[in-house]
């Protein structure tokens, strides 16, 4: 039973932090984006 | 009967950060931005940014394979024997996965968004660190972290590969430095762990040429290191800034080297000496490039 519970906070530790990863990759993508279409411009 | 492995809770995520190296990411990092800060041109800061998260990630990846790789000799060191591996709190086949998915993300991120030149290197580095230093060199030669250093090398090249898209003397002049300084850092170190690496039967130098011949190599290569830290000034890449600082920052780690160099150990020794040093050592890097940085912001 304690085993489980380890199991179970480890899992949502990583899940919390890969969400959080995941979403500042999708943030740092657009902002590449909008810098490459602005040194595009120049 | 089996004889597999019993089988791990998953590892938490602190683990895993724990197995990229976050102090030593730390100077790589910063020798990276401030190879770029010291290119000649202005990089846009997202692109920036990702470059210099490309790198810590490159390192980030270069130490997981190390130390999935080297499990059984950092189980035998007390340094390293409670790193997430020896210390059983990580499956090691996790750590392989990781390494080398972190190592192929950061290659991949640096070649779409910043430059093919800073990808390659960084490409170069991290198999440099993990096939030539970690499966290659380390248990084969007490010249290990002579060759091995380069891979610590390359961020300053990454950094301004990344701002510039090519290559220059600078640069170069600056993988030089770093890779003239690691075995002096290094050296003092495994001075003071000399035990660790006898019991790991790591081929470090003091354990294999023996303490006298570790002490002149020191000191041999800290005056190669203090002409690579010198020579930008000279040679016009660098202002004066950069120039009066290193002149009274190598002169400070030449005395130190020199006082290591040419003492002997006695029983009970405490290798202050040996521990300044390799304090100093690190603190004498951050000054260096941090110099060269205000040299190239501050004058016109």
């Amino acid at each position: 039973m304690k085993n489980d519970d380890l199991v179970r906070s480890r899992q949502r530790g990583r899940a919390m932090v890969m969400g959080l990863l995941l979403g500042a990759l999708v943030l740092l993508i657009f902002a590449i984006t909008i810098s490459k279409i602005k040194l595009g411009m120049h | 009967m089996s004889t597999a492995a019993p089988l791990l809770p998953p590892a938490d995520w602190r683990d895993f950060l724990a197995l990229t190296k976050p102090r030593v990411m730390t100077l790589v990092v910063f020798t990276g931005l401030c190879g770029m800060l010291a290119a000649p041109v202005r990089i846009d800061p997202v692109i920036g940014f990702t470059a210099i998260l490309c790198i810590a990630l490159g390192a980030g990846a270069a130490g997981a394979l190390n130390q999935w790789y080297e499990a059984d000799l950092d189980a035998a060191m007390r340094r390293t024997q409670k790193r997430p591996l020896p210390d059983g709190r990580m499956d090691r086949q996790a750590a392989l996965h990781f390494g080398v998915g972190l190592g192929a993300f950061s290659v991949i991120l640096m070649g779409l968004a910043v430059n093919l030149t800073a990808a390659a290197i960084l490409t170069a580095s991290i198999l440099f660190y993990v096939l030539v230093y970690t499966v290659w060199l380390k248990r084969r030669t007490p010249q290990n972290i002579v060759i091995g250093g380069a891979a610590g090398a390359f961020p300053p090249l990454i950094g301004w590969a990344a701002a510039t898209g090519g290559v220059a003397w600078l640069p170069v002049l600056l993988f030089l430095l770093v890779f003239l300084w690691t075995p002096p850092h290094f050296w003092a170190l495994a001075l003071f762990v000399k035990t660790d690496y006898a019991a790991a039967g790591v081929p470090m130098l003091p354990v294999v040429a023996g303490e006298k011949a570790t002490r002149r190599s020191i000191g041999i290569y800290t005056v190669y290191m203090a002409l690579a830290a010198l020579a930008p000034w000279p040679l016009r890449l660098a202002g004066w800034i950069y120039g009066g600082t290193s002149l009274v920052l190598t002169m400070v780690f030449v005395a130190m080297a020199l006082k290591v160099a040419i003492r002997t150990q006695a029983p009970d020794d405490a290798m202050k000496p040996e521990k300044a040093l390799f304090s100093y050592s690190i603190l004498y890097l951050f000054l260096l490039f941090g110099a060269l940085v205000a040299d190239r912001w501050v004058l016109p």
